[in-house]
C-alpha cells in the first residue's frame, strides 16, 4: 500500500524522515534537505560573499553530499563563494586509492577545483609506514591528529578563508557522548559549536553545514541522487571505544529518533561551573598550530616516529615527552617503554 | 505450496565485507507454504549469505540499528518493515551507515 507524500500529496512517498516523521517523495525530500542546510548556513552566518571555501572531501557519503549541496546552494542563493575540494591522502594502500578516485570523479561531476595533500609531503610518513611502526591498534591516534592538521595545512597552502567539513548530526551527538564518557570538559564545550573562529596563525576557521542533518537522510540523499561516493570500512581497525558509543547511539535512535537532536541540544546548553580548570590554548612552538602544550600532538607524534619511539605521544607518558623534547637523555628502562610497538 | 520467489536483486552497501566482499546478490527464495516476508528474508540471509560476524548485520529479528533498508527504492519504514510481504522481482537494498563517512 503506497504512502502518498505528505508535502505535495501527489507523488509516492519514498522515505520517512527521522527528524520530523514526515513521509516525503524524492523531490520534496531533496528540497526540504537542501533548504534546511541553507537555513543552517544563514542562521549561523557561516559564510560571507567573496570567500574561498575549502570543502574537506574524503570521497565518503558525508563530504560528497556536502560538496553537492554547497554547489547547489551557492548557485541557488548566490552565496558568491569560490568552492574548492580539499582531499587528504593518508597513504593507505588500497583504501585511499579508491576514495581518491571517487573525489577525482566528484571534481569533474561538480566542476570544482581539487587539491590533494599527502601525509608523505606534509609529514614525511605515509599511514602504511606509520602502522608498520606503531602497530594496528593505535593508528587512529595518528589518523585523527594528522588528518585534522593536514586539512588545515592544505587550506593554508590554498589560501582558503574557511573550511567546511561533512560532520553530520549523528557525528556531533556521538562526539558529545564521547566527551561526556571521557570527562573531556574542554572539548565537550567546544564540540557542538557549528563553527570555530580562527584560533591562531596555523588554523583556518571551520564549519559544519550538515550539523543538523541526520545520517539516514544524508545516505538517502546520496542514494536517491545517485551521487558517486565511496563506502568501505577503514581497513585499519577503528577506534573500539567510539564504535561502542556509535552503536549505543544507534540503538537509542531506533527507539526514539529525536535522541540525536536531544543529545546535541544537551551539549549546546551545558555550562561549565566556574572554577573548573580549562586547558590554556597556546600555540605549538615548532609548527604554530593551536596546542595546550609546548608542542602540538602531531609534532610529538612525529618526533616519536622519527626517533623510533612510537609510544611517544600515545597514552600517558607526559613526563617522558618533556624529557625527550628538551633533549634530556633517557634511562634504558624509559627507552624500552617507548620503543615497544603499542598495544593495550 | 507457492513457487520459488526470485528477487530482482539484493544489495548490501557498506556491509559487503560481511558477505565475502560481494555487494550484489542474485537471490531466488525457495518455495514455502506461506508468503515470504522481510523477517523471513533476514533469517534466510543469515543462513545463506552472511559469511561472518552476523551480529554486525542483524540484531534480534531485525537489522542492526544504523543499517537502512530500501524495498524497491523506498524506505522500508513506509512498507511495513519486517511484515512486508516480498513480491516477485522485488529489489532489496541494505545500506550500512555504521562505518566511514
Ligand atoms: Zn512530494
Ligand atoms: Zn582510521
Ligand atoms: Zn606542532
Amino acid at each position: 500500500m503506497p504512502v502518498q507524500c505528505s508535502s505535495c500529496g501527489e507523488r509516492r512517498a519514498m522515505l520517512k524522515r527521522p527528524k520530523t516523521g514526515h513521509s516525503l517523495c524524492k523531490e520534496c525530500f531533496f528540497w526540504a534537505f537542501e533548504e534546511e542546510v541553507h537555513q543552517t548556513i544563514v542562521a549561523a552566518q557561516l559564510f560571507k560573499p567573496g570567500e574561498t571555501v575549502g570543502i574537506g572531501a574524503s570521497g565518503g557519503k558525508d563530504s560528497t553530499v556536502l560538496a553537492h549541496v554547497m554547489k547547489v546552494l551557492n548557485e541557488r542563493y548566490n552565496y558568491g563563494l569560490k568552492l574548492i575540494l580539499i582531499s587528504v591522502d593518508e597513504g593507505i594502500t588500497g583504501y585511499r586509492d579508491d576514495s581518491l578516485e571517487t573525489v577525482k570523479r566528484n571534481q569533474q561531476q561538480y566542476d570544482l577545483p581539487l587539491k590533494i595533500v599527502s601525509y608523505e609531503e606534509l609529514y614525511g610518513w605515509t599511514m602504511d609506514a606509520i602502522v608498520k611502526q606503531v602497530g594496528l591498534k593505535n593508528n587512529c591516534t595518528f589518523c585523527g591528529v594528522f588528518r585534522r592538521q593536514a586539512l588545515d595545512r592544505g587550506a593554508l597552502m590554498l589560501k582558503v578563508d574557511k573550511i567546511c567539513t561533512g560532520h553530520n548530526a549523528d557525528d556531533v551527538a556521538e562526539t558529545v557522548l564521547m566527551n561526556v564518557l571521557r570527562g573531556d570538559i574542554a572539548r565537550l564545550r567546544r564540540c557542538t559549536a557549528i563553527s570555530t573562529a580562527s584560533e591562531g596563525e596555523g588554523v583556518v576557521p571551520r564549519c559544519k553545514p550538515l550539523k543538523y542533518a541526520y545520517e539516514k537522510e544524508i545516505v538517502l540523499y546520496a542514494y536517491f541522487k545517485k551521487l558517486d561516493y565511496f563506502s568501505t570500512e577503514c581497513i585499519y581497525s577503528p577506534n573500539a571505544y567510539r564504535g561502542y558509543a556509535r552503536t549505543f547511539l544507534k540503538d537509542l535512535e531506533s527507539v526514539r529518533p529525536s535522541t540525536i537532536m536531544d543529545i546535541i541540544h544537551s551539549g549546546e546548553n551545558l555550562s561549565v561551573r566556574e572554577g573548573v580548570k580549562m586547558p590554556v590554548q597556546g600555540t605549538c612552538s615548532r609548527c604554530g598550530y593551536i596546542s595546550s602544550q609546548a608542542l602540538c600532538k602531531s609534532c610529538v607524534l612525529l618526533e616519536g616516529l622519527n626517533r623510533g619511539l612510537p609510544k611517544l605521544g600515545i597514552g600517558k607518558h607526559h613526563r617522558l615527552h618533556d624529557k625527550i623534547l628538551t633533549k634530556q637523555p633517557l634511562t634504558e628502562a624509559e627507552e624500552r617503554k617507548l620503543r615497544k610497538s603499542v598495544d593495550f | 505450496m507457492e513457487s520459488p520467489l526470485p528477487l530482482q536483486s539484493l544489495r548490501v552497501g557498506g556491509a559487503e565485507l560481511l558477505f565475502d566482499g560481494v555487494k550484489e546478490h542474485q537471490v531466488t527464495l525457495p518455495s514455502q507454504s506461506e508468503p515470504w516476508d522481510m523477517k523471513q528474508l533476514l533469517v534466510w540471509i543469515q543462513r545463506n549469505l552472511l559469511k561472518e560476524r552476523p551480529e554486525l548485520f542483524v540484531q534480534g529479528d531485525s537489522v542492526r540499528p544504523g543499517i537502512l533498508v530500501l524495498i524497491n527504492d523506498a524506505d522500508w519504514e513506509l512498507m511495513g518493515e519486517l511484515e512486508y510481504q516480498l513480491q516477485d522481482q522485488d529489489n532489496v537494498v541494505f545500506i550500512s551507515t555504521l562505518h566511514g563517512g
